[in-house]
Protein backbone atom coordinates (compact mmCIF):
# COMPACT_ATOMS: atom_id res chain seq x y z
CA UNK A 1 0.00 0.00 0.00
CA UNK A 2 1.32 3.36 -0.98
CA UNK A 3 1.97 5.92 1.68
CA UNK A 4 2.20 3.51 4.57
CA UNK A 5 5.48 3.56 6.40
CA UNK A 6 6.87 1.63 9.27
CA UNK A 7 8.19 3.25 12.43
CA UNK A 8 10.35 1.14 14.70
CA UNK A 9 9.16 1.33 18.30
CA UNK A 10 11.10 -1.45 20.05
CA UNK A 11 9.79 -0.77 23.52
CA UNK A 12 8.73 -2.99 26.33
CA UNK A 13 5.03 -2.51 26.95
CA UNK A 14 5.45 -2.45 30.67
CA UNK A 15 8.53 -0.19 30.55
CA UNK A 16 6.96 2.62 32.61
CA UNK A 17 6.29 0.16 35.40
CA UNK A 18 9.76 -1.35 35.09
CA UNK A 19 11.22 2.11 35.58
CA UNK A 20 9.00 2.79 38.61
CA UNK A 21 10.00 -0.60 40.04
CA UNK A 22 13.71 0.13 39.61
CA UNK A 23 13.33 3.56 41.24
CA UNK A 24 11.57 1.93 44.16
CA UNK A 25 14.33 -0.66 44.51
CA UNK A 26 16.91 2.15 44.57
CA UNK A 27 15.01 3.84 47.38
CA UNK A 28 14.78 0.60 49.34
CA UNK A 29 18.49 -0.07 48.86
CA UNK A 30 19.26 3.37 50.27
CA UNK A 31 17.25 2.79 53.44
CA UNK A 32 18.28 -0.88 53.46
CA UNK A 33 14.69 -2.07 53.67
CA UNK A 34 13.82 -5.42 52.16
CA UNK A 35 10.60 -5.63 50.16
CA UNK A 36 8.87 -8.93 49.52
CA UNK A 37 5.83 -9.36 47.28
CA UNK A 38 3.42 -12.05 48.45
CA UNK A 39 1.09 -13.48 45.81
CA UNK A 40 -1.58 -16.18 45.96
CA UNK A 41 -5.19 -17.05 45.18
CA UNK A 42 -8.02 -15.67 47.31
CA UNK A 43 -8.40 -17.75 50.44
CA UNK A 44 -5.01 -19.45 50.27
CA UNK A 45 -3.91 -17.86 53.53
CA UNK A 46 -1.92 -14.73 52.67
CA UNK A 47 -3.09 -12.76 55.67
CA UNK A 48 -2.77 -15.77 57.99
CA UNK A 49 0.78 -16.32 56.77
CA UNK A 50 1.65 -12.67 57.34
CA UNK A 51 0.28 -12.87 60.89
CA UNK A 52 2.28 -16.05 61.58
CA UNK A 53 5.41 -14.52 60.07
CA UNK A 54 5.08 -11.34 62.15
CA UNK A 55 4.75 -13.49 65.24
CA UNK A 56 7.78 -15.64 64.35
CA UNK A 57 10.00 -12.64 63.55
CA UNK A 58 8.79 -10.42 66.38
CA UNK A 59 11.82 -8.92 68.15
CA UNK A 60 14.14 -10.08 65.35
CA UNK A 61 13.10 -7.85 62.47
CA UNK A 62 11.24 -4.58 62.26
CA UNK A 63 8.42 -5.42 59.90
CA UNK A 64 5.86 -3.38 57.98
CA UNK A 65 2.96 -4.53 55.81
CA UNK A 66 1.30 -3.10 52.73
CA UNK A 67 -2.11 -4.65 52.16
CA UNK A 68 -3.57 -4.44 48.68
CA UNK A 69 -7.21 -5.17 48.17
CA UNK A 70 -9.68 -4.39 45.46
CA UNK A 71 -12.01 -2.71 47.91
CA UNK A 72 -11.86 -3.46 51.62
CA UNK A 73 -9.89 -2.87 54.80
CA UNK A 74 -10.56 -6.25 56.40
CA UNK A 75 -7.00 -7.58 56.10
CA UNK A 76 -5.21 -4.41 57.14
CA UNK A 77 -7.31 -4.18 60.28
CA UNK A 78 -6.23 -7.70 61.28
CA UNK A 79 -2.56 -6.95 60.63
CA UNK A 80 -2.59 -3.51 62.26
CA UNK A 81 -4.04 -5.16 65.36
CA UNK A 82 -0.62 -6.84 65.76
CA UNK A 83 0.91 -3.41 66.36
CA UNK A 84 2.84 -3.48 63.08
CA UNK A 85 2.95 -0.43 60.74
CA UNK A 86 0.36 -1.24 58.09
CA UNK A 87 -0.76 0.58 54.99
CA UNK A 88 -3.82 -0.29 52.98
CA UNK A 89 -3.88 0.31 49.26
CA UNK A 90 -7.16 -0.10 47.49
CA UNK A 91 -6.68 -0.96 43.85
CA UNK A 92 -10.20 0.17 42.95
CA UNK A 93 -11.05 -2.86 40.87
CA UNK A 94 -7.56 -3.53 39.56
CA UNK A 95 -6.49 -7.14 39.66
CA UNK A 96 -2.88 -6.54 40.79
CA UNK A 97 -0.62 -3.88 42.29
CA UNK A 98 2.06 -2.21 40.22
CA UNK A 99 5.25 -0.46 41.32
CA UNK A 100 3.72 3.01 41.51
CA UNK A 101 0.96 1.76 43.82
CA UNK A 102 3.52 0.06 46.07
CA UNK A 103 5.66 3.23 46.05
CA UNK A 104 2.66 5.14 47.39
CA UNK A 105 2.29 2.57 50.16
CA UNK A 106 6.00 2.89 50.94
CA UNK A 107 5.61 6.70 51.14
CA UNK A 108 3.26 6.18 54.05
CA UNK A 109 5.77 4.11 56.03
CA UNK A 110 8.85 5.27 57.94
CA UNK A 111 11.47 3.23 56.08
CA UNK A 112 14.28 4.16 58.47
CA UNK A 113 12.43 2.23 61.17
CA UNK A 114 11.84 -0.92 59.07
CA UNK A 115 13.96 -3.91 58.02
CA UNK A 116 11.34 -5.62 55.90
CA UNK A 117 8.06 -4.72 54.25
CA UNK A 118 5.67 -7.39 53.01
CA UNK A 119 3.26 -6.48 50.22
CA UNK A 120 0.16 -8.62 50.21
CA UNK A 121 -0.83 -8.56 46.55
CA UNK A 122 -4.41 -8.92 45.30
CA UNK A 123 -5.65 -12.53 45.49
CA UNK A 124 -5.00 -13.76 41.96
CA UNK A 125 -2.50 -16.14 40.33
CA UNK A 126 -2.64 -14.51 36.91
CA UNK A 127 -2.11 -10.76 36.68
CA UNK A 128 0.23 -10.12 39.64
CA UNK A 129 2.75 -12.47 38.03
CA UNK A 130 3.10 -10.13 35.05
CA UNK A 131 3.84 -6.97 36.97
CA UNK A 132 7.06 -5.97 38.74
CA UNK A 133 6.12 -4.42 42.09
CA UNK A 134 9.62 -3.20 42.94
CA UNK A 135 10.08 -6.04 45.43
CA UNK A 136 13.42 -7.79 45.88
CA UNK A 137 11.85 -11.21 46.05
CA UNK A 138 8.52 -12.71 45.06
CA UNK A 139 6.91 -15.32 47.23
CA UNK A 140 3.74 -17.23 46.50
CA UNK A 141 1.39 -19.40 48.50
CA UNK A 142 -0.42 -22.40 47.12
CA UNK A 143 -2.82 -24.05 49.52
CA UNK A 144 -3.50 -27.78 49.48
CA UNK A 145 -7.25 -27.46 48.69
CA UNK A 146 -6.38 -25.61 45.47
CA UNK A 147 -4.77 -28.73 44.02
CA UNK A 148 -1.36 -29.87 42.81
CA UNK A 149 -2.13 -28.98 39.18
CA UNK A 150 -1.72 -25.22 39.56
CA UNK A 151 1.80 -25.09 38.05
CA UNK A 152 0.24 -26.55 34.88
CA UNK A 153 -2.56 -24.01 34.81
CA UNK A 154 -0.69 -20.89 35.92
CA UNK A 155 2.93 -21.50 34.92
CA UNK A 156 4.04 -17.87 34.80
CA UNK A 157 3.66 -17.15 38.51
CA UNK A 158 5.80 -20.19 39.34
CA UNK A 159 8.59 -18.88 37.10
CA UNK A 160 8.73 -15.42 38.71
CA UNK A 161 8.75 -16.51 42.37
CA UNK A 162 11.74 -17.25 44.60
CA UNK A 163 9.84 -19.16 47.25
CA UNK A 164 6.67 -21.23 47.32
CA UNK A 165 4.76 -21.79 50.51
CA UNK A 166 2.48 -24.79 50.38
CA UNK A 167 -0.08 -23.87 53.00
CA UNK A 168 -2.79 -25.91 54.75
CA UNK A 169 -0.72 -29.10 54.85
CA UNK A 170 -3.01 -30.13 57.70
CA UNK A 171 -5.52 -30.91 54.93
CA UNK A 172 -3.18 -33.33 53.15
CA UNK A 173 -4.74 -36.49 54.57
CA UNK A 174 -8.19 -35.34 53.46
CA UNK A 175 -7.32 -34.69 49.83
CA UNK A 176 -5.75 -36.32 46.79
CA UNK A 177 -3.10 -33.60 46.65
CA UNK A 178 0.19 -35.16 45.53
CA UNK A 179 3.06 -33.21 47.13
CA UNK A 180 5.76 -34.96 45.08
CA UNK A 181 3.91 -34.27 41.82
CA UNK A 182 3.55 -30.63 42.83
CA UNK A 183 7.25 -30.29 43.65
CA UNK A 184 8.24 -31.92 40.37
CA UNK A 185 5.99 -29.60 38.38
CA UNK A 186 7.32 -26.56 40.22
CA UNK A 187 10.95 -27.59 39.75
CA UNK A 188 10.35 -28.11 36.05
CA UNK A 189 9.33 -24.50 35.77
CA UNK A 190 11.76 -23.10 38.31
CA UNK A 191 14.57 -25.29 39.67
CA UNK A 192 15.66 -22.57 42.11
CA UNK A 193 12.33 -22.32 43.93
CA UNK A 194 12.55 -22.68 47.72
CA UNK A 195 9.57 -24.75 48.81
CA UNK A 196 8.17 -24.63 52.35
CA UNK A 197 5.38 -26.89 53.56
CA UNK A 198 3.42 -25.06 56.23
CA UNK A 199 0.16 -24.93 58.08
CA UNK A 200 -0.81 -21.48 59.29
CA UNK A 201 -3.44 -23.19 61.38
CA UNK A 202 -1.14 -25.47 63.38
CA UNK A 203 2.07 -23.49 62.95
CA UNK A 204 3.86 -26.42 61.28
CA UNK A 205 6.74 -25.32 59.03
CA UNK A 206 6.45 -21.64 59.91
CA UNK A 207 9.91 -21.57 61.54
CA UNK A 208 11.63 -22.86 58.39
CA UNK A 209 9.94 -20.24 56.22
CA UNK A 210 10.48 -17.41 58.72
CA UNK A 211 14.11 -18.48 59.07
CA UNK A 212 14.62 -18.23 55.33
CA UNK A 213 13.04 -14.77 55.23
CA UNK A 214 15.12 -13.68 58.23
CA UNK A 215 18.35 -14.73 56.47
CA UNK A 216 17.25 -13.03 53.27
CA UNK A 217 16.49 -9.77 55.05
CA UNK A 218 19.62 -9.65 57.23
CA UNK A 219 21.74 -10.57 54.20
CA UNK A 220 20.32 -7.52 52.44
CA UNK A 221 20.24 -5.01 55.28
CA UNK A 222 23.57 -6.04 56.82
CA UNK A 223 22.02 -5.36 60.23
CA UNK B 1 -8.95 -5.41 33.93
CA UNK B 2 -5.44 -6.59 33.24
CA UNK B 3 -5.78 -6.25 29.46
CA UNK B 4 -7.06 -2.73 29.96
CA UNK B 5 -3.92 -1.61 31.83
CA UNK B 6 -1.58 -3.26 29.35
CA UNK B 7 -3.51 -1.90 26.38
CA UNK B 8 -3.43 1.62 27.82
CA UNK B 9 0.31 1.28 28.09
CA UNK B 10 0.54 0.16 24.42
CA UNK B 11 -1.57 3.10 23.28
CA UNK B 12 0.51 5.62 25.26
CA UNK B 13 3.76 4.30 23.81
CA UNK B 14 2.59 4.21 20.19
CA UNK B 15 1.01 7.68 20.40
CA UNK B 16 4.27 9.06 21.77
CA UNK B 17 6.21 7.58 18.84
CA UNK B 18 3.57 8.73 16.36
CA UNK B 19 3.65 12.31 17.60
CA UNK B 20 7.46 12.37 17.54
CA UNK B 21 7.36 11.22 13.92
CA UNK B 22 4.64 13.60 12.72
CA UNK B 23 2.26 10.76 11.91
CA UNK B 24 -1.25 11.42 10.55
CA UNK B 25 -2.77 8.08 11.32
CA UNK B 26 -1.71 4.77 12.86
CA UNK B 27 -2.89 1.81 10.77
CA UNK B 28 -1.43 -1.10 12.72
CA UNK B 29 0.68 -1.97 15.73
CA UNK B 30 2.98 -4.97 15.59
CA UNK B 31 3.42 -6.64 18.97
CA UNK B 32 5.43 -9.55 20.23
CA UNK B 33 3.88 -11.29 23.22
CA UNK B 34 5.20 -14.42 24.91
CA UNK B 35 3.07 -17.56 25.00
CA UNK B 36 3.21 -17.56 28.80
CA UNK B 37 1.13 -14.38 28.81
CA UNK B 38 -2.53 -14.89 29.43
CA UNK B 39 -3.60 -11.89 27.37
CA UNK B 40 -6.20 -12.73 24.76
CA UNK B 41 -5.73 -11.16 21.33
CA UNK B 42 -9.41 -10.44 20.90
CA UNK B 43 -9.74 -8.66 24.23
CA UNK B 44 -6.64 -6.62 23.67
CA UNK B 45 -8.06 -5.45 20.34
CA UNK B 46 -11.43 -4.65 21.94
CA UNK B 47 -9.79 -2.60 24.67
CA UNK B 48 -7.52 -0.91 22.16
CA UNK B 49 -10.52 0.07 20.03
CA UNK B 50 -12.21 1.48 23.10
CA UNK B 51 -9.21 3.43 24.39
CA UNK B 52 -8.04 4.74 21.01
CA UNK B 53 -11.33 6.41 20.06
CA UNK B 54 -10.77 9.94 18.79
CA UNK B 55 -7.00 9.52 18.69
CA UNK B 56 -4.85 9.02 15.59
CA UNK B 57 -4.72 5.34 16.52
CA UNK B 58 -8.48 4.84 16.17
CA UNK B 59 -9.19 1.83 14.00
CA UNK B 60 -5.61 0.55 14.13
CA UNK B 61 -5.19 -3.20 14.06
CA UNK B 62 -3.08 -5.02 16.65
CA UNK B 63 -0.91 -7.63 14.93
CA UNK B 64 0.13 -9.94 17.69
CA UNK B 65 2.96 -12.37 17.16
CA UNK B 66 3.38 -14.99 19.87
CA UNK B 67 6.88 -15.94 20.90
CA UNK B 68 7.14 -19.57 21.89
CA UNK B 69 8.21 -20.84 25.27
CA UNK B 70 11.82 -21.95 24.85
CA UNK B 71 13.94 -23.44 27.61
CA UNK B 72 17.58 -24.48 27.87
CA UNK B 73 18.46 -27.80 29.48
CA UNK B 74 20.67 -27.36 32.56
CA UNK B 75 22.41 -30.62 31.83
CA UNK B 76 23.30 -30.49 28.12
CA UNK B 77 22.41 -26.86 27.20
CA UNK B 78 20.09 -28.05 24.45
CA UNK B 79 17.44 -25.42 23.69
CA UNK B 80 13.95 -26.65 22.95
CA UNK B 81 10.40 -25.48 22.63
CA UNK B 82 7.74 -26.37 25.17
CA UNK B 83 4.00 -26.40 24.73
CA UNK B 84 2.85 -25.33 28.19
CA UNK B 85 -0.76 -26.29 27.56
CA UNK B 86 0.11 -29.94 26.89
CA UNK B 87 3.29 -30.52 28.81
CA UNK B 88 3.18 -32.05 32.25
CA UNK B 89 6.88 -32.51 32.79
CA UNK B 90 9.55 -30.68 30.86
CA UNK B 91 12.06 -33.26 29.71
CA UNK B 92 14.99 -32.51 27.43
CA UNK B 93 14.55 -34.42 24.16
CA UNK B 94 18.34 -34.76 23.82
CA UNK B 95 19.50 -36.04 27.20
CA UNK B 96 16.33 -36.63 29.20
CA UNK B 97 17.31 -33.93 31.73
CA UNK B 98 14.45 -32.51 33.78
CA UNK B 99 15.97 -29.19 34.87
CA UNK B 100 15.90 -26.21 32.56
CA UNK B 101 15.87 -22.43 32.39
CA UNK B 102 13.27 -20.30 30.68
CA UNK B 103 14.78 -18.43 27.72
CA UNK B 104 11.72 -16.86 26.15
CA UNK B 105 7.97 -16.82 26.44
CA UNK B 106 7.44 -13.91 28.82
CA UNK B 107 7.97 -10.94 26.51
CA UNK B 108 5.72 -7.94 25.98
CA UNK B 109 7.22 -5.92 23.21
CA UNK B 110 6.07 -3.36 20.68
CA UNK B 111 8.05 -3.90 17.48
CA UNK B 112 6.78 -1.19 15.17
CA UNK B 113 3.78 0.77 13.95
CA UNK B 114 2.42 1.07 10.43
CA UNK B 115 1.49 4.69 9.82
CA UNK B 116 0.49 7.20 7.20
Amino acid sequence: MEGIRLIEVKEEILSDNKEAANLLRDRLAESRTYLVNLMASPGSGKTSLILRTLEALSGKLRMGVIEADIDSMVDSEKVAAQGVPTVQIRTGGFCHVDASMVAKGIDALDLSALDCVVVENVGNLVCPAEVDTGALKNVMILSVPEGDDKPLKYPLIFTVCDALIVNKVDYLGLSDFDMNALKQRVRNLNPRMHIFEVSCKTGQGIDAWAGWLHREVTGFTGR
Amino acid sequence: MHELAVTKSILDIVLRHAVANGVEKIMAVQLRVGELSDLEDEWMQNYFDYLSKETIAEGARLKIERTPVVVRCDNCSHEFRVNMKETKDIVCPECGGTKSQLLSGREYFIKNIEVI
